[in-house]
């Protein structure tokens, strides 16, 4: 069997942040504490999770834009976050990324049309002058834009076409694999569909994976084939998606899905409504990190950690509740 | 009798480059203790009509036309010190950003206090003691040490619950919450959410919800409005709307959210696309406001404006071809 297109080895991130009197005190932001996940080739991953949950940082560590604290990131079955700069550079053309907000991820300085030759030259990958401008124009019309607009600069485009030249710019690299960040949050209602649609069509074209790190489950049950939910800089379960949606294991899974409010008046629903709010990461609650929130709370949760078990075929979940099941081998 | 009745608003603003008709001629009521929500995308005018009504336009380069009466008044006919004695008293406010809705320097406390002294002219001593009580109100743990801090000191769901707290603290006839949880995650929402109906049930205050979520509206709206590009372009009891709605705007909205659980029941499909976008407000706008955007638009559509018809009961759609119960979505 081939290897995952992307494996993530117990990847920890921990930010130093500086506290107390003339900041003489070090603590660490504990982002990312201890992940594990594979993405197979064309598939999408969703993390999902509320702010603070580390699934940003997760993304970020994939695209090495930071050196992270221990663990692996392996692409294609090569370490990428202890790889060499010159390694490292032909790796980074098959991991893109689109992020949240096309106001500030596109320079306002530069033509469309040399925010989409980037990518293809540093990576050296149009042949000459014409093929470089046959990629730039086929790019327009895979993320339908019209080919005039290649002379203008983002500012003369609105939210939704500015996303459509990220993700643009994203494909010109030809990439394997894109972390979409929240791509379509900041988007309007009718133009978040538009570019949804516009993911799921370049997805089955190119055969892409996606890593979509999103706090909207409603566009992630639209959107994924598998769900890894984030608390507190843990994955607490990650399942295919019917099992997530249709049998969640972990409690805080079944209350972040309860608490979604459903466009359908008068539904019958009874949200699990949590307490209190999510415990700060710098100190992160002993035992299972969920424990001050959770309803089925006892004694075992205070003090010793859950480890991710399998609860079902391709569902794996960290709770003391699933107790029965094998421990997953770590 | 209505307790809020806006006639013909028409907010507009003047750029550099041509008057922008932010708001265009928009009609409507809310009644007493009713709830009613405007909903629509980004630039539809939705919160220029709030910022309206609590006349927070700055004038110029604003201009607001047209009559708001509250309570039996026109609002845009009072003097600035009638006026202030009405906001934050009888009609108040909560915005999206509880992070800079309140002031840092202040303690949570004081900023309570401030608009019970003014309005209801408390002394110290007892608007200390209602702020604490509004605290316990709005579910805050430990209210009497909580009075004692700062904005910076709360989370974001505990500063929203704060804002509430300021909004009621005068038992205002009307509130007006501007996507009230939108900057909040979703099990801090949903918090929210139910604060806000059991207030509602407990205080009676009329309310005006500001959102673009349609999950936040099915669940606390009674009635709802659409608006679109400065206008309204549909209103219906909540359950009408959602079950038939009329305007082509409104079921494109509609169709374009996927719901949760869709992937189970075998429901899944692709969304629905409402191609292009918003027209530019700076120009005029002849025929339909929806027209360049509309999969049935015609000539017709194109060259005449069409006006709110009723298509049902206390349903009001403003389109040529939504015939009445003739579309089902």
């Amino acid at each position: 069997m081939s290897p995952p297109l992307l494996q993530v080895n117990d990847l920890k991130k921990h930010f130093p942040v500086k506290t107390g009197l003339f900041n003489r005190k070090s603590e660490f932001v504990y982002a990312v504490d201890g992940v594990s996940f594979e993405i197979a080739r064309g598939e999408t991953l969703s993390l999902v999770g509320e702010s603070g949950c580390g699934k940003s940082t997760v993304g970020r560590a994939i695209l090495r834009l930071f050196e992270i604290t221990s663990g692996q990131v392996i692409l294609d079955g090569q370490r990428i976050d202890d790889a060499a700069p010159s390694t490292m550079r032909q790796m980074r053309r098959r991991v893109q990324v689109v992020f949240q907000d096309p106001f500030s991820s596109l320079n306002p300085r530069m033509r469309v049309r040399d925010i989409l030759a980037e990518p293809i030259r540093n990576f050296g990958l149009a042949k000459s002058a014409e093929d470089l401008e046959v990629r730039v124009t086929s790019l327009m019309d895979t993320v339908r834009l019209p080919r005039e607009a290649l002379n203008r600069r983002p500012h003369e485009f609105s939210g939704g076409q500015r996303q459509r030249i990220g993700i643009a710019r994203a494909l010109a690299a030809e990439p394997e694999l894109i972390v979409c960040d929240e791509a379509v949050s900041a988007l309007d209602v009718s133009v978040k569909a538009q570019i949804v649609n516009l993911l799921q069509d370049l997805q089955s074209e190119f055969g892409l994976a996606l890593l979509f790190i999103s706090h909207d489950l409603a566009i992630v049950e639209h959107m994924t084939h598998r769900v890894a939910v984030m608390y507190l800089g843990k994955i607490v379960e990650v399942a295919p998606r019917r099992e997530i949606f249709a049998a969640p294991r972990h409690p805080y899974t079944k209350a972040l899905l309860s608490a979604v409010p459903l466009p359908e008046p008068g539904a019958q629903r009874n949200p699990i409504i949590l307490k209190g709010d999510v415990p700060s990461p710098i100190n992160p609650p002993s035992g299972c990190r969920f424990h001050t929130r959770c309803p089925f709370v006892f004694d075992r949760c205070r003090t010793e950690e859950p480890m991710l078990r399998a609860a079902g075929a391709e569902q794996w979940v960290a709770c003391h509740l699933e107790e029965a099941a094998p421990a997953m081998s770590s | 009798m209505a307790l809020l009745e806006v006639e013909n608003l028409q907010t507009h603003f003047r750029t550099p480059s041509g008057v922008n008709r932010a708001v265009d001629g928009v009609s409507f009521h809310v009644n007493e203790g009713e709830t009613l929500a405007i909903v629509g995308e980004s630039g539809c005018g939705k919160s220029v009509t709030s910022m309206s009504l609590m006349r927070l336009i700055p004038e110029p380069p604003g201009r607001i036309a047209g009559s708001i009466r509250f309570a039996g008044r026109d609002l845009l006919q009072l003097s600035d010190r009638e006026m202030r004695a009405i906001r934050g008293n009888d009609i108040s406010m909560i915005f999206q950003e509880p992070m800079t809705s309140l002031n840092p320097v202040l303690t949570v406390g004081r900023q309570i206090r401030e608009t019970l002294m003014i309005h209801q002219g408390l002394d110290k001593q007892k608007a200390e003691a209602h702020a604490i009580e509004m605290l316990t109100l709005v579910g805050i743990p430990e209210p009497k040490r909580r009075v004692r801090e700062y904005p910076h000191q709360l989370s974001g769901g505990m500063r929203q619950r704060v804002m509430i707290a300021i909004a009621l603290a005068c038992n205002p006839k009307l509130l007006i919450a501007d996507e009230p949880t939108t900057a909040l995650d979703v099990t801090i929402q949903a918090q929210i959410l139910k604060l806000m109906l059991d207030l509602k049930h407990r205080v009676g205050a009329a309310i005006i919800l500001i959102t673009h979520d349609l999950g936040v509206v099915a669940e606390i709206a009674e009635r709802v409005m659409v608006m679109y590009a400065g206008r309204k372009v549909e209103e219906a009891p909540v359950a009408e709307l959602f079950r038939s709605p009329r305007h082509p705007y409104t079921q494109g909205l509609l169709g374009a959210v996927p719901r949760l659980g869709s992937s189970l029941t075998g429901t899944a499909r692709r969304l629905a696309e409402i191609p292009g976008q918003v027209p530019d407000l700076r120009k005029p706008i002849t025929g339909c406001v929806f027209a360049g955007r509309c999969a049935l638009a015609t000539d017709l559509c194109r060259q005449y404006a069409p006006g709110l018809e009723e298509k049902g009961p206390r349903h009001v759609a403003a389109c040529h071809y939504a015939a009445k119960g003739a579309i089902a979505a």
